[in-house]
């Protein structure tokens, strides 16, 4: 008996966003990541094309964070002391890109300044020469008297500035196209707020092919599902030629899955939680990689040994199906 | 696809006979197709019509059920591609494999710990749902007594993996009075296992390498009476298997195909080198049946099986718990009022957390639709105007006499409003996260 598969006819495609600039287009970067693209759900090659792969980012902070799980203190180690370092053992660690999250405040509890924030995204522009996201504390006063020196210093290089909310984004734009960089929008788990940022982001004459739509994950166990089905939501309208839901997506699930209990403690739970270091890990990979099948673009992730995991996974998924 | 009352009288003999026990044919079409009659309850139907209408009214993927001693697991009957079109409705089970050949009181040990394990997640009760043994020795006798052995310490279903039919028969001599699956049927010795599984009255698994292969075969099994049929593609890696479960779902949903209409069943560790989490979890997400594991491991158990809760969630009904004032450690009327919403992830989160802390206090849950704290906040559910509002209906003024209440971190920017709409209350404002709670308590809280 011959099997028929039924296949989707899709009309839309996924938008191609090339984040990082080499020499040759006035940056420094040794290469560039383009992500987006497909004109297929993922994976799904026999229906379309997927040009790019998922790509998967190291989050790093312009100083050591104070209350990160002691699994992610000791993996990094002494690299956590010096952005550069940090960025430097994130690529080693096979990293496509480096997010760069600013704090609040130093080490000291002093507010966190321009100078500072320029030193620091100099200094880790200089230790690697791979594509760099910057993104504020997430106070919108804050993000924007930092990022704009940030804007600047990077200028030429093609970063990845944010993050753009619905209160929050005019002054990440403006600094963004002066400066010839890219932003993330991002919105609380639903399809039409997703959609709504971007036009707003695009009507300010931010080019589309320079903004990554976010939009929201929760940590396994913690609301992840919402987020997984607004994706496949938004991602089926992108095939369906839905033109202002065809941004590639970034989300975020290090720092999702590494702020829940069962990765952050080993004490105190529930006996049947199992080993702790090994539950930690899973839920990040866990997380991540179900956010794959749902997707992502572009994961922002913690720890090394989830980036080596789910890098196999995709590089599993994009073989050739012989 | 579902027929219409009117399609299906076309098809009945439209005679008026009344021997269904309905006064017309068109009365007993109207019931055939509110699914409240029975097809054979018409004794004059042809074998076309009536092959006609069964195909047309089963639903487009078997529901296969297996029994334990106690407990059973359904898988199949899904409807939908993406769980936000209705809702995915029978989890995967998820089963452990163990093998005869192992050390009969090792093997005990590890199928009585694994069949005690249990973890709690949201007020659910999250469990293995059973195990697969396998006739590894090629020894009947082995066999059978393992079986028996696995039965003596666990009363949840069984999967039987035995390729040869003599193993098979010897394995289900133990599991009278279950309805195990049956592991499997391919295109050499697909006639014996057919018998087998029908005396036996167990579902069968059909092995092929290709869909095309796998089709032939279902259909000589269904020609010889066999209708509780699993499939296993033999897809090994993660490309392989998302390719053919997909094609699988579509056959079944798009072209309504019966012959592969069946659950899926998979075994994601069974590759060397596999990442066996990352490929049950795969499994879980796009159309895994039956799912079988090779190590027994809470720390990677616990987190497939909440991903599973999670992806077979209803998306139009998000666990709620009832909204009220709660008390967590006997609080008394100094003891701090935190808010939150009535998604019952976030109050599990935040209950667990303050009960953790061993310090008393009370929590408000705001009914919010069953939203967590940020959705519900952007959706407009969970507003200065809904937390007045549930925290005079709940009697915040009776339960604390400090009348502070604590807001969560994330909607920091309701305090001005929630001040004029509570008059006389000071608002606070607690941490974002949950897993915070203890040392903001700590540092802001005096009694």
């Amino acid at each position: 008996m011959t099997v028929e598969i039924p296949k989707e006819k899709w009309t839309g495609q996924v938008r191609e966003v090339t984040i990082g600039a080499t020499a040759e287009d006035g940056g420094t970067r040794t290469h560039t990541l383009t992500i987006g693209g497909e004109s297929t759900l993922p994976f799904l090659n026999f229906e379309g094309n997927i040009p790019h792969r998922p790509a998967l980012a190291i989050e790093i902070r312009d100083r050591k964070p104070d209350d990160w799980s002691p699994l992610l203190m000791e993996t990094w180690g002494e690299a956590m002391e010096s952005p550069a370092a940090w960025a430097k053992a994130a690529e080693e660690a096979g990293a496509d890109m480096i997010y760069l999250v600013l704090s609040i405040k130093n080490a000291d509890g002093e507010e966190n300044t321009p100078e500072n924030t320029r030193r620091v995204v100099r200094e880790v522009l200089d230790a690697t020469g791979l594509p760099l996201a910057v993104v504020g504390p997430g106070q919108a006063d804050v993000d924007n008297e930092l990022l704009v020196p940030v804007a600047e210093e990077a200028q030429g290089e093609r970063i990845l500035l944010g993050i753009c909310e619905e209160g929050n984004y005019r002054t990440i734009v403006a600094t963004a196209m002066a400066n010839n960089h890219l932003v993330q929008s991002k919105t609380p788990m639903d399809v039409n707020l997703s959609k709504q940022l971007v036009i707003l982001i695009s009507d300010m004459g931010m080019p589309l092919e320079r903004i990554v739509m976010d939009p929201t994950t929760g940590a396994l166990g913690y609301g992840m599902e919402y987020g997984y089905s607004v994706m496949e939501r938004l991602r089926l309208a992108a095939l369906q030629g839905d033109t202002m839901t065809q941004q590639p997506m970034l989300v975020d699930p290090g720092a999702e899955a590494w702020k829940v209990k069962e990765s952050k403690v080993g004490e105190g739970v529930p006996e049947s939680w199992g080993d702790w270091r090994n539950r930690a890990l899973e839920w990040e990979a866990l997380t991540a990689a179900t956010l794959v099948q749902s997707g992502a673009n572009l994961l922002i992730l913690r720890h090394p040994q989830t980036l080596k995991r789910v890098k196999a996974m995709i590089d599993a998924l994009l073989a050739s199906a012989s | 696809m579902a027929l219409s009352g009117l399609e299906i009288y076309k098809l009945l003999p439209q005679t008026n006979c009344k021997d269904c026990g309905y006064p017309t044919c068109l009365a007993f079409a109207m019931k055939l197709a509110a699914k409240q009659a029975k097809l054979k309850d018409c004794p004059h139907i042809s074998d076309e019509a009536a092959e006609k209408l069964a195909s047309a009214s089963a639903p487009p993927i078997h529901l296969v059920e297996l029994r334990g001693e106690d407990g059973k697991v359904e898988v199949g009957n899904e409807t939908v591609m993406y769980r936000h079109e209705k809702t995915f409705f029978h989890k995967p089970g998820l089963f452990l494999r163990v093998r005869d050949d192992e050390d009969l009181e090792a093997l005990k040990a590890k199928v009585a710990e694994a069949d005690a394990f249990s973890v709690d997640y949201v007020g659910i009760d999250l469990y293995l749902d059973g195990f697969a043994v396998e006739a590894a020795s090629g020894n009947a006798d082995s066999f059978k007594k393992t079986v028996a052995a696995v039965i003596a310490v666990s009363k949840k279903p069984l999967i039987l993996i035995a390729a040869e039919p003599d193993l098979a028969k010897a394995g289900l001599e133990a599991t009278e009075g279950s309805r195990p699956l049956l592991y499997a049927a391919n295109a050499e010795n697909w006639e014996a296992m057919a018998d087998i599984a029908k005396n036996a009255d167990v579902p069968l698994v059909v092995h092929a390498e290709n869909l095309d292969d796998m089709a032939d075969l279902t259909k000589k099994l269904q020609d010889k009476g066999l209708e509780d049929l699993v499939l296993d593609p033999a897809a090994g890696g993660h490309l392989q298997s998302l390719h053919a479960f997909t094609n699988l779902r579509l056959l079944a949903l798009k072209s309504n195909f019966r012959p592969l209409g069946f659950p899926i069943i998979s075994f994601p560790g069974a590759q060397d080198g596999a990442d066996e989490t990352l490929l049950a979890a795969q499994h879980i997400a796009k159309y895994g049946g039956f799912i079988v594991i090779e190590k027994f491991d809470p720390s990677s158990l616990y987190p497939l099986l909440v991903l599973r809760q999670n992806i077979y969630t209803d998306p139009q009904k998000p666990i709620q718990v009832q909204p009220g004032i709660y008390e967590i450690n006997n609080p008394t009327e100094d003891s701090p009022l935190m808010v939150t919403t009535n998604f019952s992830i976030t109050y599990f989160a935040i209950a667990n957390e303050i009960e953790g802390t061993g310090r008393p206090g009370w929590l408000l849950v705001a009914d919010a639709e069953g939203m967590s704290v940020l959705t519900a906040w952007a959706a407009g559910k969970f507003d200065a105007e809904r937390i007045a509002k549930d925290a005079k209906a709940f009697g915040a003024e009776d339960k604390v006499k400090h009348k502070k209440i604590i807001l969560p971190g994330h909607v920091s920017v309701l305090s001005g409003e929630l001040e004029e709409e509570l008059p006389g209350w000071e608002i606070m404002v607690g941490p974002r996260e949950a897993v915070d709670i203890g040392s903001y308590l700590k540092a802001m809280w005096q009694e």
